[in-house]
């Protein structure tokens, strides 16, 4: 049998019914990971004696039979989202030791489904980043490697914790959130499966606010159907968001048939962008083939605002942002950096506790907003946003699915992209549109760039159909074979 | 559009955050390269076109006025920097 570390959360569930192992066993196996893996600087917090007791918990459940859906699976929780009386911090030094009084909407359901909280993961500074090198508490290593090359590479971001958790094998799954791309291009650079929901699907209360209209939750995982299993317990209406979607929650592992004969799947001219290389135009082209293979009808598409999508981005995300970071004041909560006045103890403490893109982007927004600028940015960006779900909108009229690249390269070094900050903000040019669209998609891993490095696969939906966006993900997991395995694993031996 | 050292002491202020005179020249460079950058919409005629605020397509749902939560002053105070008496503490702002 494979290590308990290297189980699909289907294979550890089919394990536990089948009384193989024990929770506990789980548990003891993924808290040494935890422990081994620390190299990666994944994990800001810890928490093997909560692990252990969740687990006791689930074993005694199991054994009533009355195991919820993840019941003894463990997972790895992005710091984004408020855990009761476990430290919370964003990735920012502002909320440096805070303990949230509540816990968030998503982390309550998978506690109630039975899962298993091995600790907080690293990510960039309150969400903001592609590389997780904006994290306070310092970069994430990428658990893979070049090809002959032994420099440390990013994890993507702002997930960034998250993916190389669950890539090295030291979580069976973890919560990411993504408001431009924070689930799929981490995913995409660390072989693993992620998947954003449709803006609605999950709840967003008790999860530390970017850009409130943008931002949504969803799992990472190893396998589409993971990512199914674990979709299924987080999602659902919550009266504590009012933009929670009242709907009911599919049964999402029932989508994966394999079978997407007669669907029809855009391909998107304007994503083949200038200066995108080769390997990745020849990883769509065959995901275009499994897909035509498979029995769907591959159609040529036009989302005509592509280009625009960005430079939207560029206004509305920060123009949240602006908003909601306001409530870092050194009042309430997190550091304060004394001042003779409240003005200067509110600048002195934002000064210390924002880091410099955070600051950026503060003063980005604080701008577009500002008296004699909202209508020649903010609006206008709201009115590109109109423009971009418009095309979306059209486009589903006659195609099911979408199929794209997840990202425009693989994995880079720690510290590349780290001078120009458009240059970082380019990786998400392929996934900011669905964001402003509010669909769903997934990132799947197809292949490995010429340098070794794993490559996703984009499949975007229409609002609310994630069923079929994990259907279309897991004819191409099933096509691309992935059996890759990054250079460094917990339990050793690539 | 470029910013100046005095637009961006400005939005600064604005933004409660604290920036030295030796920051300024650097950020305006950097806030004006992704203004430029931004400035690409104005490529596109969004005549007539409605601004969308949100994807989420429906009526904010209204719920009965009554308190549902609350009471609970030593948990809000928990996380204070600083705090006497049940209150948040701050330095002087009534002279």
């Amino acid at each position: 049998m494979a290590a308990l570390t290297d189980l699909t959360i289907a294979e550890a569930r089919a394990g536990l019914s089948k009384k193989e192992f024990s929770a506990r066993d789980l548990a003891e196996a993924h808290i040494a990971a935890v422990a081994e893996s620390r190299q990666l600087n994944a994990y800001l917090v810890e928490t093997p004696e909560r692990a252990l007791e969740m687990a006791k918990r689930s074993d005694e459940k199991l054994a009533r039979g009355q195991g919820g859906a993840l019941e003894g699976m463990p997972l790895a929780i992005k710091d984004l989202f408020c855990t009761e009386g476990i430290q919370t911090t964003a990735g920012s030094r502002i909320l440096g030791g805070f303990k949230p009084p509540y816990e968030s909407t998503v982390t309550a359901k998978l506690w109630q489904a039975g899962a298993v909280m091995l600790g907080k993961v690293n990510m960039d500074e309150f969400a903001m980043g592609s590389s997780n090198t904006t994290s306070a508490y310092g970069a994430v290593e990428n658990p893979w490697r070049r090809r002959g090359d032994n420099r440390p590479l990013v994890p993507g971001g702002s997930s960034g914790g998250s993916a190389a958790a669950v890539a090295a094998r030291t979580a069976l799954g973890a919560t990411g959130t993504d408001t431009g791309g924070s689930i799929r291009q981490p995913a995409s650079f660390a072989g693993i499966v992620g998947i954003k929901p449709t803006y609605g699907r999950c709840s967003r209360w008790g999860i530390v606010a970017f850009a409130s209209s943008l931002d949504q939750a969803g799992p990472m995982t190893r396998s589409v159907r993971d990512a199914a299993i674990m979709l299924g317990a987080m999602a659902g209406h919550d009266p504590k968001d009012s933009t929670s979607a009242p709907l009911p929650v599919p049964d999402f592992e029932a989508a994966l048939t394999g079978d997407i004969r007669g669907m029809k799947i855009g391909i998107p001219r304007e994503y083949r962008i200038d200066g995108m290389s080769a390997e990745i135009e020849q990883l769509w082209q065959q995901g275009i083939s499994w897909l035509k293979a498979a029995g769907a009808e591959p159609v040529d598409i036009s989302l005509k605002m592509t280009k625009y999508a960005l430079p939207a981005y560029y206004i509305i995300a920060p123009a949240e942002a602006s908003s909601n970071l306001a409530r870092y004041d050194g009042v309430r909560f997190g550091l304060r950096v004394p001042g003779e006045s409240l003005d200067e103890m509110y600048e002195a403490t934002r000064a210390a506790g924002f880091g410099a893109e955070v600051k950026r982007r503060i003063l980005i927004g604080t701008y577009v907003l500002s008296a004699g600028y909202y209508d020649a940015y903010y609006l206008k960006a709201q009115k590109l946003r109109a423009l971009i779900a418009g095309d979306f909108a059209e486009a589903f009229k006659t195609v099911d699915a979408i199929l794209a690249p997840t990202a425009p390269s693989a994995a880079f070094a720690i510290g590349e992209n780290s001078d120009d900050p458009i240059a970082m903000y380019l990786n998400d040019v392929f996934t900011v549109p669905v964001n402003l669209a509010g669909l769903p998609g997934i990132s799947v891993p197809a292949g490995l760039s010429g340098e070794g490095l794993p490559l996703g696969l984009q499949v975007i939906g229409r609002a609310f159909d994630e069923a079929t966006v994990l259907k279309v993900g897991d004819v191409i997991e099933r096509s691309a074979g992935f059996t890759h395995r990054p250079q460094f694993m917990a339990g050793g031996r690539a | 559009m470029a910013l100046d050292k005095a637009t961006v002491a400005r939005i600064a202020t604005l933004a409660r955050i604290k920036v030295p005179e030796s920051d300024l020249e650097r950020l305006a460079g950097e806030l004006s390269g992704i203004l430029t950058w931004i400035e690409q919409l104005n490529e596109v005629s969004t005549d007539g076109v409605e601004p969308m605020a949100s994807v989420a397509e429906m009526t904010l749902p209204m719920r009965e006025d009554k308190v549902t939560d609350g009471g609970s002053p030593e948990k809000i105070l928990a996380n204070a920097p600083q705090q006497a008496l049940g209150f948040f503490l701050v330095p002087k702002v009534v002279e």
